[in-house]
């Protein structure tokens, strides 16, 4: 996985620049901003607010209107679970359980020594296969039990 | 040399495809034989999944649900000439899955591959943009009119109609954008186009732009779906260097560019105003209506948005003329829907078919029941903010009004199957909860509904209600129903009213036996 990089602010101008010339320009700065550093920093706000000429409380609400943007760097590794109606009517609400509990960990957590975020999700497009997931940003599916334990054991090595 | 078709839909890889392909790979270096692996999309049977391909003289014959241990196994039984094995499903197309299907949006899907611009145009790419050229932009607004294609986003408007409004207006500047922001759970035909398809989006898209005077296009895909997003990407680009994209569209004088953006996991910019301000930058809140987006749309301009699956439809139409379309279908909903079965289902996967079947042919013949063999007990339509059918309506058509009358909707397309397990109070419960984590919060009925809602159905999950409780409940959904601004808080009550409508032994099960009594 990519690795984030810590907080520089030249670097981060660099990116806001790179996008200056795309309408509308705010989410896809948000973006590579995030793929840089793995998260949306707080003092990323007013350099993108200043270049974008927009006030920092306006920032302030896009960043936070998105699920997406987080503001801390998440664990060493993400698995996102999908929570919506397909992989329920396939079992979905027992391995949802099942990642809480082994992990330890409820929606949007991060287990303390960071190595791994427990994010929720409404569809994948797995509706066919699920329970489905993400694990570091590849596709599991037909979720069960043994899958999750397996998954949990893999995250932890 | 061999062609052998893995399918690399990101379903497919979650079956283990690309394991499959790389076994392929080195199985058939280990054995001194050439071979060609095709990596496709997906046909659609998610439940034949991985189903692995060979090109025969014969035509192309099927292999389901191959796993790695057992690649060495079909080369044993010779499956590069179409040998027996277990796994043999005969001639793809023959197979009962695909035979019944009339496949127009999806008929190269899972078939070709998906970057190879000469696949494209081999099986009938650029024809209908070719077309639309010829007639010039207003026969090709009129051709959409008479195809009859309504939008497959869920609101089933007319696209030509819209297509109509934006060519009238005058601007210095108009956009066409494609929704391809497929939050619903049951659905991934978006999905499918964008990974096993996506130049025919993009040809759509061009032809959108032409009829209506708009130079430049935005895809609005999902961060939920990184794949679809790399691959088309890449179809971008390659369009580009091949000149259908950029100043002058295959030398027809035309200028059209185009855009993927990426959302950022709201799914309420899934509706169409929201979507523009998020394009614009802006947090996804609704917008009010009028004025309507084709005459100030994105950044105040112009703007047709369409669904993915109008746009990919686009280029059949003009290719086969409107009337090869317009043949399909019933009453006033005309030509094919890709029906996308999904949940608790045996054969789950993408079904295209013109409009018509009713809804127990889609879950029982089609679908083959449920997956757990247990009895079905309510059907999903349309996502999460469709209703709950229960197989008393299984007689319902496949059509837009016969769905409305039946007090659903037809969405985009999807089909949530689940068994006799479910607890359809709970479910009620949940389509609260995700309406308040999703809504925008712009309208008081559904920023506020969203929360009182779940409260309610919490206290008859407790066993703490009393009749007020359900008067409260209706009386909440009318109001969300009526007074929200978009269907994110309008359409909720649809899940919610048709579980109490339908299955009202799941609410009253949980009172405690002294306050029933």
């Amino acid at each position: 996985m990519h690795r984030p990089t810590p907080w520089d602010a030249d670097r981060a101008r660099d990116i806001i620049d790179a996008h200056l010339a795309l309408e509308g320009p705010a989410l896809p700065i948000l973006h590579a901003l995030k793929d840089e550093f793995g998260c949306v920093p707080e003092a990323a706000v007013p350099l993108v607010a200043e270049r974008l000429n927009v006030s920092r409380a306006e920032m302030h609400g896009v960043v936070t209107f998105y699920h997406d943007f987080r503001r801390a760097p998440a664990g060493r590794h993400v698995i996102k679970v999908c929570r919506a109606e397909a992989c329920q009517a396939r079992g979905g609400r027992d391995v949802e359980a099942a990642f809480r509990r082994l992990l330890g960990l409820d929606w949007h957590g991060t287990s303390a020594d960071g190595r791994v975020t427990l994010e929720p999700v409404y569809c994948l497009g797995l509706c066919a296969t699920g329970p489905a997931a993400l694990v570091d940003g590849e596709p599991v599916a037909r979720l069960d039990a043994d899958a999750v334990r397996e998954i949990v054991e893999e995250v932890a090595r | 040399m061999s062609r052998i078709f893995v399918p690399k839909d990101v379903a497919a890889i979650a079956a283990g495809a690309n394991r499959v392909a790389e076994t392929i790979g080195r199985e058939a270096a280990k054995r001194g034989l050439t071979i060609e692996i095709v990596r496709t999309g997906s046909r659609g049977a998610f439940f034949l999944e991985p189903l692995v391909e060979v090109e025969t003289a014969a035509g192309r014959i099927g292999y389901r649900e191959i796993r790695a241990a057992d690649v060495a196994s079909l080369f044993d039984a010779d499956f590069l000439a179409g040998g027996d094995h277990p796994s043999r499903i005969g001639k793809t197309d023959e197979h009962p899955w695909f035979a019944g299907q009339t496949r127009l949006t999806f008929a190269r899907c899972g078939v070709v591959d998906p970057l190879s611009l000469a696949d494209y145009a081999a099986h009938g790419g650029w024809k209908g943009l070719a077309r639309a050229i010829v007639l010039g932009a207003s026969a090709t607004v009129d051709e959409m009119i008479a195809s009859g294609l309504r939008g497959r986003g869920g609101a089933g408007f007319p696209t030509g109609v819209k297509w109509k409004t934006v060519a009238a207006t005058t601007a210095a500047q108009k956009y066409v954008i494609c929704n391809a922001d497929e939050g619903d759970s049951g659905t991934f035909a978006d999905r499918m186009i964008l990974e096993g398809d996506p130049f025919a989006l993009i040809e759509g898209m061009i032809i959108a732009g032409f009829a209506v005077g708009a130079t430049k296009g935005y895809v609005y895909s999902r961060s939920e779906y990184p794949h679809a997003n790399a691959t088309f990407a890449r179809a971008i680009e390659l369009a580009r260097a091949a000149g259908h994209l950029g100043a002058n569209v295959e030398g027809s004088g035309f200028a059209f560019e185009l855009e993927l953006r990426v959302g950022a996991g709201a799914y309420v910019c899934g509706e169409e105003t929201a979507l523009m301000e998020s394009l614009e930058g802006k947090r996804g809140i609704v917008r009010a209506k009028p004025p309507l987006p084709a005459i100030a749309g994105l950044f105040g301009r112009p703007t047709v948005v369409n669904n993915l699956l109008s746009l990919a439809t686009v280029p059949f139409i003009l290719a086969e003329g409107a009337k090869t379309y317009a043949d399909f279908g019933m009453g006033r909903s005309r030509g094919t829907m890709p029906i996308q079965i999904a949940g608790n289902v045996r054969n789950g996967g993408l079904y295209e078919t013109a409009f018509g079947p009713t809804l127990g042919d889609i879950v029982e013949k089609i679908g083959g029941g449920t997956a757990s063999g247990r009895p079905v007990k309510a059907v999903q339509c349309g996502g999460p903010l469709g209703a709950y059918f229960p197989p008393s309506l299984f007689d319902v058509p496949y059509d837009y009004e016969a769905f409305h009358a039946a007090g659903g909707l037809i969405g985009h397309g999807g089909i949530t199957v689940f068994d006799d397990t479910v607890d359809m109070a709970e479910q009620a419960r949940f389509a609260f909860e995700f309406g308040a984590v999703e809504s925008c919060g712009k309208c008081t009925p559904c920023r506020i509904g969203t929360v009182r809602g779940r409260e309610l159905v919490e206290t008859i999950l407790a066993g703490r209600a009393s009749e007020t409780t359900f008067e409260t409940l209706t009386d909440l959904c009318e109001t969300m129903r009526f007074g929200s601004l978009c269907a994110l808080g309008g359409f909720i009550p649809y899940p919610v009213m048709s579980s109490l409508t339908h299955f009202p032994d799941d609410f009253r099960r949980a009172v405690p036996r002294a306050a029933a009594e």
